[in-house]
């Protein structure tokens, strides 16, 4: 048994055994009936869903010119949206990936709803540069494919290099989630009354058997996994920050971008976990499993990586200052107290001031005011990309080429689409797939262990 | 109708302690063709029916290292023979930009091939298996251990091989069809 600290909650309430776990988990999908605060909140976001395809609909039809982008801010709501929900869909593999790595038992608990979690925002992230190419319907162009035009990618490219690192990212989250999967999948398969479930779950599990040299090489496929996802997920971000660095925009081209990405994705990541978790665990009684433990060590990562983002933006105005360039001087002074000087402001107060309540025990023991933060810090990171794009490019080199961004009503609706659609996904995936990794929380039981005399054999 | 042949027997446990006992001795009285099935990972159970060593290592980086090369080569040939660019007088072989995608195809590559090798070792896709016979395989995704010594070993006897797993801590031992 692991030893806990005076006050510390336990990774798993003492008293399962490997039926109740089995048995809890299993029930919210196959036993449970459908409530109504479960179709209430689906169609909510359903609705949501339908408004995305509406506005893409008329986005296809009229063109980019119903959003708020011109010169000289072409990047605008998409850009920032894109780069929103990659950072989001981080924290998943953080867990699932880094923490495995990391030998962090309890992210067993969390790991598998997180990583559904990256799938669904990696996929609302992949909407938002399709779209704002213009003419999505070539969007394949950008794959390097022998064509008739004789015309190859310029891989030289920061975004061609962001296609590869987050279409590689979609899939290997895909494959992680998925392979995850396969034992739970087998459990459901074999625990299902209606012939239909039985059958659909027993072809995903693809005729699982848990025989152990099944399981060794699982484990070495999934531990491989985990150590090839680490150094991706760093990637991917440190990819997207480049499409900023890269260029000579003052206010983009810094070197502090990678590693200052990377934490306030792993920030915002968090953030949503637990947004979702704190309703999950309410709605479907798994407070024994998601204890208030993993709320204290979730808000404990976004206390650390909410720091490593406010030593970004001091080192963003050091830089300003130290460089001596009027530009990039200008670039600040212009974020800090020109026409966007609000969007600046709240992000100080949503990002770096009132998540300092962290530092309190007992706000991190409490779902509520945790949840609360959490919205906070999720807008935050919203609006951290928002003064990125949209303070760097509105007021460049040449006063005679400033301009304003405003965003317009199309805008918001993709926006709020793209969060209808990751809602829905998740609604869906916490009704038809184990929510809580089975096989993993078995592992946590301490009679799942080999006796000492049995291990201490040859 | 002719009788089915036999798969195997099939002797199932409470506790993983008793199905790691029973894979031991198993072995040291000379038996190869068996499986153990348990509810979730355990390492010793491989051990102790003698399957220590998993290509799926070796496959991944086979794959990682094909990844990586096809991803330097792509753009390598891209930009040196099929579409060579002059931007700003830089050399067509700029390599440090080629690193990124060549990494990401890494990492591609060793991934599926991951995941690809592990399913193909294990013979899955399988949509049928013997061991499924047995009445009560279902708690082997529940909460059960199993142990099958399967008709094709060599030292294989009906009826010795039944009295051999009766003696272990089995709860129940039963012979399964193939």
């Amino acid at each position: 048994m692991e030893r806990l600290l005076p006050g510390q909650s336990p990774v798993l309430t003492p008293g399962h055994t490997l039926e109740t776990i089995t048995d809890k988990i299993v029930s919210i999908v196959l036993r449970r009936p459908v409530t109504l605060g479960w179709v209430g909140g689906f169609a909510l976001f359903f609705g949501l869903m339908n408004l995305l395809l509406f506005a893409m609909a008329y986005l296809f039809f009229r063109g980019v010119g119903i959003w708020g982008i011109n010169i000289p801010v072409g990047w605008g709501f998409a850009i920032v949206n894109f780069v929103w929900w990659v950072g989001i869909g981080h924290a998943g593999t953080l867990i699932s990936a880094i923490l495995l790595l990391l030998k962090q038992g309890w992210r067993n608990s969390i790991n598998r709803f997180a990583e559904a979690m990256t799938l669904f925002a990696v996929a609302c992230a992949g909407v938002f540069p399709l779209i704002h190419t213009g003419r999505p319907w070539l969007a394949y162009w950008l794959f390097p494919y022998p064509n008739t035009m004789g015309v190859w990618p310029q891989f030289r490219s920061p975004l061609l290099w962001d296609v590869f690192a987050v279409s590689t990212y979609a899939t290997i989250s895909a494959l992680f989630w998925f392979v995850g999967l396969i034992p739970d999948l087998a459990t459901f398969r074999d625990t299902a009354q209606n012939p239909v479930a039985k059958t659909i779950y027993g072809l995903l599990a693809m005729g699982w058997r848990g025989s152990a040299r099944h399981w060794k090489r699982y484990e070495s496929a999934y531990l491989l996994l985990a150590g090839l996802a680490t150094p991706l997920v760093l990637s991917v971000h440190t990819v997207v920050s480049f499409d900023f660095a890269i260029s000579i925009i003052p206010g983009w081209h810094t070197t502090v971008f990678p590693p200052y990405f990377v934490a306030g994705a792993i920030y915002s990541g968090f953030a949503m976990v637990l947004v979702l978790a704190i309703p999950i665990r309410q709605f479907y009684g798994v407070q024994d499993m998601m204890t208030l433990r993993h709320l204290d060590n979730a808000a404990k990562v976004m206390l650390g990586t909410g720091l490593i983002v406010a030593y970004g933006y001091a080192m963003e105005a050091f830089y300003a200052y130290y460089s001596g360039n009027a530009y990039e001087l200008f670039m600040f002074k212009n974020r800090m107290l020109g026409p966007m000087a609000w969007s600046y402001w709240c992000l100080i107060l949503f990002n770096i001031l009132i998540p300092q309540v962290l530092w309190i025990r007992k706000v991190r023991m409490n779902p509520g005011m945790l949840f609360g933060t959490s919205l906070v810090i999720l807008f935050g990171m919203w609006l951290e990309r928002f003064v990125i794009v949209v303070t760097s490019l509105h007021r460049d080199f040449l006063p005679s080429s400033w301009g304003m961004y405003t965003a317009t009503r199309w805008d918001y609706a993709v926006f709020a689409g793209t969060l209808g659609l990751f809602f829905s996904a998740m609604f869906l995936f916490v009704r038809l797939m184990p929510m809580i990794t089975i096989f993993e929380m078995r592992m946590l039981l301490p009679q799942a262990k080999l006796s000492e005399e049995v291990a201490a054999h040859d | 109708m002719t009788e089915p042949t036999l798969h195997g027997v099939v002797a199932e446990f409470m506790t993983p302690d008793g199905l790691v006992n029973a894979c031991r001795k198993a072995r040291a009285a000379g038996y190869r063709r068996m499986d153990a099935y348990t509810p979730y990972p355990l390492e010793e159970a491989a051990d102790a029916i003698g399957f220590r060593k998993t290509q799926v290592p070796l496959l991944t980086l086979c794959g990682g290292i094909l990844g990586g090369l096809s991803g330097y080569g792509l753009q390598y040939w891209v930009n040196l023979s099929a579409y060579p660019m002059n931007i700003g007088g830089r050399p067509l072989h700029s390599w440090p930009p080629f690193i990124i995608i060549t990494f990401e195809m890494t990492i591609l590559f060793a991934g599926i091939t991951a995941v690809v090798g592990m399913l193909t070792l294990n013979g899955l896709p399988q949509p049928y298996h013997p061991i499924f016979n047995h009445p009560r395989f279902t708690a082997a995704s529940r909460d059960r251990f199993f142990l099958c010594i399967e008709a094709a070993d060599e030292k294989f006897d009906r009826a010795g091989t039944m009295a051999f797993l009766q003696a272990t801590d089995a709860i129940d031992v039963a012979e399964v069809a193939d």
